[in-house]
């Protein structure tokens, strides 16, 4: 099992903290390898910001990704730029209140993150629940390693919102993945 | 440092975790004490790590005015005895050639990361290269040898920057600890290790009276033929001089005497030298069933190891040398491989720099030939085999009675 | 007390070191002589007094004190000591710099060594010119002046590192001409005292690499010349302030001497102490809430 997501979006969004909590939920707490690459420089504000996480049970030599299995799109610019790179069974998900334009000849999973993280309260937690819905969609972490490196990596006091994002976008990938199924059954 | 102490302020036993801190990491588990260093891309992440750990663990950060600056502050904070660090990378490690050359005289144990970005100058300041692999060697002036190691994942990050203060400490001399730019922002998992896993030295202190001290006299009467002298850290009322001048045993200047500068400079290049076998670190795969050997050394081993594994598979019979010491350079191990292939490859991110002293170790016992990349990209496996592929073809077509 | 050079000699210098570099008239043996006298009345322990400098015919004064020493790379003084300081606040650190190593190569050291305010004395040794390398134009050379490498006169302004040391904002600056024996010996107990940068600047004859090119190779000429070229700071405001016309065309040219600044201020290493105090995690429990 290899699988190579990139996560992408613009400066702010917390794009580069959801791929930590992916890369330590497999390596840390579900004995899988995993490694974080970035890109780095001015760039890091504002504008497109990208992560990239590989996961695989076995070591991982080469530390970039080759070509994306999963795409997350959290922003149309970033949707446009990287769209073209994704494996022929890859899929894609994408905030569809942000990425509206989201055409693309992979199977694709519509995850509203930022709204959902508002009505929790604080759209700062958008990149929580984008990752609790990467979970229940690809099953590339479990819940459990998930749940335990978020909780560990936010401050103590944002804990609670944090937890209740995340298992947010548990339930928001659970629906996105039975809306895409439903799609897939009616040929559209 | 009390290493429960500082496993308390690290934290979980596994992380996951960037390279860079996984030198603050290492630094700390080796009981370092005193860091100073200039803010720069991409090692700017050691620094703050240091910055924000050393003081819950009664260590001092300081920010230097430029890198000359804080190479000077650690030498300075050495001689008070503490385990000192600072980090930087290429434009900031050439302005500290000069008191790198001053640590290596005066004996003062300290560890240089140098988080290798693309140059020659500003170059390509945020992607990875490795070119400063002779600058290392050779960046100070004048007769020397120096320690460097080149670690090519996090966990090793960790573990190298521990042995690099070992080693700085038992041979009293600058070590440097490389990772490359890509290893740097990249995390991966670390975990910490137990006191049981690693070693943590210190230098030989003194052992004399003060009547009979003097600073820089090798070994002490119970090991006189050990090369490196005790020490005695200032404030301890030994009084010591130190000075880059040419010194005598006694630490005071013999600028005009040949004897002495020879002895001096013969001694500071042997204790190292003669201790090749305790800091010599790689790794092999398939040394004893190869023809081919891929030598490599930092971030771009890895993508050789995926090449090698695509290789085998193909019924290449190639096998793959790790550096991880990269000084002094490990010549026998070169040439024990050099006896048992007919071609070496080495990829590297620079126009070719180790290849030198590789081919002056291999010394026409087999074909080396480079595989060079520049551009701030690390080679993918497909280049290195599409690399390697080439390199036996045309040395098929080269030698075709022989096949 | 009157204290003589010997007496001073056998309980401080290192006999192995002797005969000096110093060439004859040089004003650096009086700089040690005074320093080693300021020493001696302060009581300072020499066990824990740690002497640094850079390179260049003053650096080399550590060399011949029995203590602690680190004689490093040029302008880089500062630099190491600040390393010495912060690692163990508990030292006594004092430097001797010359005007090349502190106010050339060093210049940015200095600057921020003064700026942290850290606590440490600086002694510089202002002779005008590099004379170690033979008498090359300083960054402190009288404008006009003859050396090896402005062989048709100095055309550069000079740096005034005490009026620098005080703008920055060094609690402790005060400069001296070697020719005054009792001030400069009083500002360097003063400069060991003050907790932070103490800056203590000396102006010092070199008849060999300077003095020789400038008229003042004669060793009553160079002292005669300080005298002449100096005017105290209380004068110099005095008659900035009260003068006549005349008095005040009299300045031009006079070099300011005196204790430019001497004020309390936080220094660096205690802020720091400090600060480690409160974060450490060793630290008693009580302890810690109290801070």
């Amino acid at each position: 099992m290899k699988q190579e997501i990139r996560i992408c979006g613009f400066g702010g969004q917390g794009v580069v903290l959801a791929g930590h909590v992916l890369g330590k939920a497999a390596a840390a707490y579900d004995g899988l390898t995993a490694i974080l690459t970035q890109s780095y420089g001015p760039e890091a504000r504002g504008g497109a910001a990208r992560t990239e996480v590989v996961i695989s049970d076995r070591s991982i030599g080469y530390p970039r990704i080759v070509s994306a299995d999963v795409l997350v799109a959290m922003s149309q610019e970033a949707f446009h730029k990287f769209r073209e790179d994704i494996r022929e069974h890859g899929i894609v998900i994408v905030d569809p209140d942000l990425v509206i334009d989201h055409q693309v000849e992979r199977k694709t999973y519509r995850v509203p993150a930022t709204r959902i993280a508002e009505e929790l309260g604080n759209k700062i937690t958008a990149n929580v629940v984008m990752v609790g819905a990467l979970t229940s969609i690809t099953e590339v972490v479990t819940r459990d390693a998930m749940m335990q490196s978020v909780l560990e990596t936010v401050p103590a006091r944002f804990k609670d919102l944090n937890r209740r994002a995340l298992e947010a976008g548990f339930r928001a990938g659970e629906e996105a993945r039975s809306v895409e199924a439903t799609l897939a059954l009616t040929g559209e | 440092m009390d290493t429960n102490l500082v496993r308390q302020v690290l934290g979980q036993k596994v992380q996951f975790i960037h390279g860079d801190m996984a030198c603050v990491y290492g630094a700390l588990l080796a009981g370092c004490n005193f860091f100073a260093g200039y803010p720069i891309t991409p090692a700017t992440e050691v620094a703050e790590g240091m910055s924000e750990l050393l003081p819950k663990l009664g260590g001092r950060y300081i920010q230097m005015e430029d890198e000359i600056a804080s190479m000077g502050a650690i030498i300075g904070a050495s001689w008070t005895g503490a385990k000192a660090m600072t980090s930087t990378s290429g434009p900031g490690f050439s302005l500290m050639q000069e008191n790198i050359g001053y640590a290596v005289m005066s004996e003062a144990p300290c560890v240089i990361v140098n988080v290798q970005r693309s140059g020659p100058s500003t170059g390509q300041p945020t992607l990875p290269a490795q070119g400063d692999m002779m600058q290392a060697r050779w960046g100070t002036h004048g007769d020397h040898e120096i320690i460097m190691l080149y670690p090519y994942s996090v966990q090793e990050a960790l573990e190298m920057t521990i042995t690099a203060f070992n080693l700085a400490e038992k041979y009293r001399t600058p070590v440097l600890l490389f990772i490359d730019a890509e290893l740097g922002h990249m995390q991966e998992k670390v975990v910490i290790p137990e006191d049981d896993e690693f070693e943590v030295c210190y230098r030989q202190t003194v052992t004399v009276s003060k009547e009979e001290y003097q600073a820089f006299r090798p070994g002490n009467n119970a090991h006189p033929d050990r090369l490196v002298p005790e020490f005695a850290p200032f404030g301890s009322g030994y009084r010591t001089y130190v000075t880059g001048l040419t010194h005598n045993e006694a630490g005071l200047p013999r600028t005009n005497s040949p004897e002495i500068h020879d002895r001096m400079i013969r001694r500071l290049c042997e204790k190292i030298l003669a201790n090749r076998a305790d800091m010599t670190f790689f790794k092999e795969s398939y040394a004893d069933d190869c023809d081919i050997a891929l030598v490599a050394y930092g971030i771009t081993a890895r993508a050789c190891e995926d090449a090698v594994a695509e290789a085998r598979e193909r019924g290449i019979k190639v096998g793959m040398l790790r550096l991880i010491t990269i000084w002094p350079f490990p010549e026998d191990l070169i040439q024990q491989w050099a006896r048992k292939v007919r071609l070496m490859v080495v990829p590297e991110m620079n126009l070719g720099q180790m290849i030198h002293p590789i081919r002056e170790a291999v010394a026409g016992q087999c074909r080396v030939v480079p595989l060079n990349k520049i551009g701030g990209e690390v080679h993918t496996p497909g280049e290195i085999l599409e690399g390697m592929v080439r390199a036996i073809e045309r040395e098929r077509e080269r030698e075709p009675a022989a096949a | 007390m009157i204290k003589d050079a010997e007496t001073l000699r056998n309980k401080y210098l290192r006999d192995a070191m002797f005969p000096t570099i110093f060439c004859d008239g040089c004003g650096i043996g009086n700089v040690l002589q005074y320093t080693l006298w300021a020493i001696d009345n302060l009581g300072l322990d020499m066990d824990r007094t740690v002497f640094v400098s850079g390179i260049g015919c003053s650096s080399r004064l550590p060399g011949y004190i029995k203590a602690d020493g680190l004689h490093t790379t040029h302008g880089r003084a500062l630099a190491f000591a600040t390393g010495v300081k912060v690692a163990n606040p508990d030292l006594t650190v004092i430097v001797f710099t010359g005007d090349g190593d502190c106010a050339g190569i060093g210049g940015n050291h200095f600057i921020h060594a003064i700026r942290r305010n850290i606590d440490i004395t600086v002694i510089a040794v202002n002779n005008f010119t590099y004379g170690m390398t033979g008498g090359q134009v300083a960054p402190t050379t009288p404008i006009g002046s003859i050396t090896t490498t402005t062989p048709y006169g100095s055309a550069e302004p000079p740096f005034d590192m005490s009026e620098m040391a005080k703008v920055i904002g060094a609690p402790y600056v005060a400069r001296w001409p070697v020719t005054y024996p009792y001030q400069p010996i009083k500002s360097i107990e003063a400069g060991v005292q003050k907790r932070g940068f103490a800056f203590v600047e000396l102006f010092a004859p070199c008849p060999t690499a300077y003095g020789r090119r400038n008229k003042l190779r004669n060793i009553e000429q160079a002292w005669q010349w300080y005298r002449d070229h100096v005017i105290l700071l209380d004068d110099y405001e005095r008659i900035q302030r009260f003068g006549s016309a005349e008095e005040k065309r009299s300045l031009v040219g006079k070099l300011k001497i005196g204790v430019f600044q001497d004020v309390e201020k936080r220094s660096f290493t205690d802020a720091l102490e400090e600060q480690i105090a409160s974060l450490r995690v060793d630290k008693p429990e009580p302890e810690r809430q109290a801070a």
